[in-house]
């Protein structure tokens, strides 16, 4: 069978299962629509969390990143795990005892103001539409390499099969359609990295072939190998890399693990277990089964990055023969010549291929005396790295199929997650919180689908017509959630004093350190050309990235919410008490609005 | 919302101690041995692994899994001695 008759059955399959599971999980309370009636067994929970968590960016760009930019990679793996830890400890129990729907709706009542309420709802729903934005583009782009429709149909038939089983189902449909999703992405990103773990080091577990010898009689582990070929064509060494610096890479893992702990897509999954003692232990099965992806994630990329200099450097570097000849180039080399994210350039004329660093002065001078005139690979587009994989091992097509039915059930189970806190922050925080109090449950419920249908297509929109600032949705969504939701929600449950003026200056305060940040360097909402200081190295303050900067924005909201709640009257004592109270797990009731 | 029993205080402060301690191993083994001390970690090979960089992209994601097991564990243990603990 060939593999676009494949893709499509493996697909299919897998999307008829969602909508199944679905129809079978329909909604029938508002309890149900957001927080799946607060009755999901910690460990399905967990593995919901997982695909909910691992976005189109972990499936297909993580492994890619880490390829190119080796050890440096390190602060993606620490930091998006590393955030669970935080959130085991500092929120979920407290926020799961508290027992309500959403994030805002805690900042609300916990520093008894609407205003807050309504700052919140800002900040989740900036953070929530910028990472959206990327999984929508991710569906479109899936589609479009597997299977061969254009990237606008790809991403309305995405939008359609979130938009059944979201309104449908609410969380409860969601979560139980992430568990089958978690499934498909899982096997899709193991098997591919087992068989080439195995045919590279003998080992099958890539955990373990990571840092094995290598199976090629060399006795060299594949670490020292992988060092060895970089360096050999002028490329930083593998294992010790940075991406700028120790401090940036500092600053910018604890950005991630506090935005990962911040994100409100993330924390209201801990509001559908039973129990605060579930809660606590559906934090850590949610890390067991995202880090079954993050500590495969470096085998791939390794394994990946040798395989590619393997293909194309057939011999020594710098002897007549060592370059592996352009028309002897093997079939997923031309596949991924058609989609322009791999492109040759044969700039000596010798018909053969050169792959190395031509930024590297010293490479510049060896690379002449070999006449070579600069590197030939003009674009590797890093992405490729996971989606190619299969083909460049020689995989059988039904893994490559699988690849691809991974690669949806990635974008499409985070993009139905951030929708469903988008539509609560409308419908329950701001119509029902706000503006509506006395709106029956009926309508409520009627409300949060409407708003999840507008969500979608608002989202569906911006996929098709990705603003400007597409590329700083990380910043964005990190940085929000880190410098504004994070540091509330802990100053609220660990710090009785914190009062209402405390939390709203300090929110405020955070968001705007860290926009500023971003903005001076990567222009005023990212138009370019309005940036007040370059985008560049030397005007980073201490050398850290803009992305990084979250970090920075939450120790300023703790320090001005400190501050300016010494110098305003304490909290009433009915929030203290609430205080008291959400700090022991007796008397956890079901979630209630 | 009920008010908590007589023991709120030692209750609060034995979880705030029980944070503490996994809070310093979160840093040490992520922020320490990941990033800060990996040069000096990886002149130790763990397997074909410099232990450095272990840490940083394997060893780091395992500690944090147990740490968060360690950490419900033993709150489970600590909601029990101080009679806080859901029925």
């Amino acid at each position: 069978m060939d593999l676009k008759t494949l893709t499509y059955i493996v697909v299919g399959a897998t999307f008829a299962l969602y909508l199944g599971i679905a129809f079978w999980a329909r909604a029938g309370s508002t309890g149900e629509f957001y927080v799946a009636g607060g009755g999901i067994h910690p460990i399905a929970n967990g593995m919901a969390t997982g695909a909910d968590w691992m976005s189109a960016a972990s499936f297909i760009s993580m492994a890619g990143l880490i390829a190119y930019n080796g050890y440096g990679a390190s602060l993606f793996l620490m930091g998006w795990t590393g955030g669970y830890v935080l959130l085991a400890m500092l929120l979920a129990p407290y926020l799961r005892k508290f027992g309500k729907f959403t994030v805002p709706e805690f900042i609300g009542d916990r520093f008894y103001s609407n205003g807050a309420r309504i700052v919140a709802v800002v900040c989740l729903i900036l953070a929530s539409i910028t990472y959206v934005i990327g999984q929508m583009k991710g569906v479109g782009v899936a589609f479009s390499r597997f299977l061969e429709v254009d990237y606008d149909t790809g991403l309305y038939i995405g939008m359609a099969l979130v938009f059944f089983y979201a309104t449908l189902g609410g969380m409860k449909g969601i979560t139980y359609t992430q568990i089958a999703q978690y499934v498909v992405l899982i096997f899709a990103y193991t098997i591919p990295a087992i068989f080439i773990s195995m045919n590279l080091t003998g080992n099958p577990l890539p955990q373990l072939g990571l840092g094995s010898t290598m199976a090629d009689g060399s006795g060299m582990t594949l670490l020292a190998k992988l060092n060895l070929v970089v360096t050999e064509l002028g490329f930083k060494e593998y294992t010790t890399q940075t991406i700028a610096g120790r401090l940036d890479m500092f600053v910018y893992t604890m950005s991630l693990m506090i935005g990962t702990a911040g994100l409100p897509h993330v924390i209201v999954r801990f509001f559908t277990v039973p129990k605060v003692k579930d809660a606590r232990s559906s934090a850590g099965w949610a890390l067991v089964f995202i880090a079954i992806l993050y500590t495969t994630a470096p085998a791939v990329g390794a394994m990946a990055r040798l395989n590619l200099h393997a293909t194309i450097q057939t011999g020594e570097v710098g002897s007549a023969e060592g370059n592996l000849s352009y028309e002897a180039r093997p079939q997923w080399f031309k596949n991924w010549e058609k989609t322009g994210l791999l492109q040759f350039e044969d700039k000596n004329g010798d018909g053969r291929i050169q792959y190395y660093n031509d930024k590297n002065p010293e490479m510049v001078k060896k690379a002449e005396s070999f006449g070579w005139k600069g590197n030939e690979m003009v674009k590797v587009d890093r992405d490729i790295i996971v989606l190619a994989n299969p083909e460049i091992a020689n995989l059988p097509h039904w893994v490559i199929a699988l690849v691809a039915a991974g690669g949806l059930a990635a974008a499409l189970s985070t993009a139905a997650g951030l929708l469903l806190a988008i539509s609560s922050a409308i419908s329950h925080d701001l119509l029902k919180g706000v503006f509506m109090p006395s709106i029956s449950e009926k309508s409520e419920l009627r409300a949060g689908r409407i708003a999840m249908a507008g969500a979608i297509v608002v989202a569906g929109y911006l996929g098709l017509n990705p603003p400007g600032f597409a590329a700083g949705t990380v910043a964005i969504a990190f940085g929000l959630a880190g410098a504004s939701i994070f540091p509330a929600l802990m100053l609220g449950i660990f710090y009785k004093r914190m009062n209402k003026e405390g939390a709203i200056a300090g929110m405020i305060a955070g968001i705007s350190v860290t926009m500023l940040y971003v903005f001076q360097h990567k222009g005023i909402l990212f138009i370019k050309g309005t940036e007040f200081l370059g985008d560049m190295g030397p005007n980073w303050f201490l050398g850290i990235q803009p992305n990084a900067f979250g970090a920075i924005g939450a120790l300023v909201n703790f320090g001005v919410a400190i501050m300016v709640a010494k110098m305003t009257a304490e909290p009433p004592q009915y929030i203290q008490d609430m205080v008291e109270s959400i700090r022991t797990p007796r008397g956890a009731g079901g979630a209630t609005h | 919302m009920e008010k908590p029993q007589g023991s709120g205080d030692a209750y609060w402060r034995a979880t705030l101690g029980l944070l503490t301690t996994v809070l310093i191993i979160w840093f040490v083994v992520s922020f320490g041995f990941g990033i800060i001390l990996q040069p000096m970690l990886d002149s130790i090979m763990l397997g074909g692994y410099p232990l450095g960089f272990w840490f940083a992209q394997q060893g780091s994601i395992y500690i944090f899994v147990a740490l968060i097991f360690y950490y419900a564990h033993r709150m489970g243990q600590i909601d029990r001695e101080h009679d806080v603990h859901e029925d």
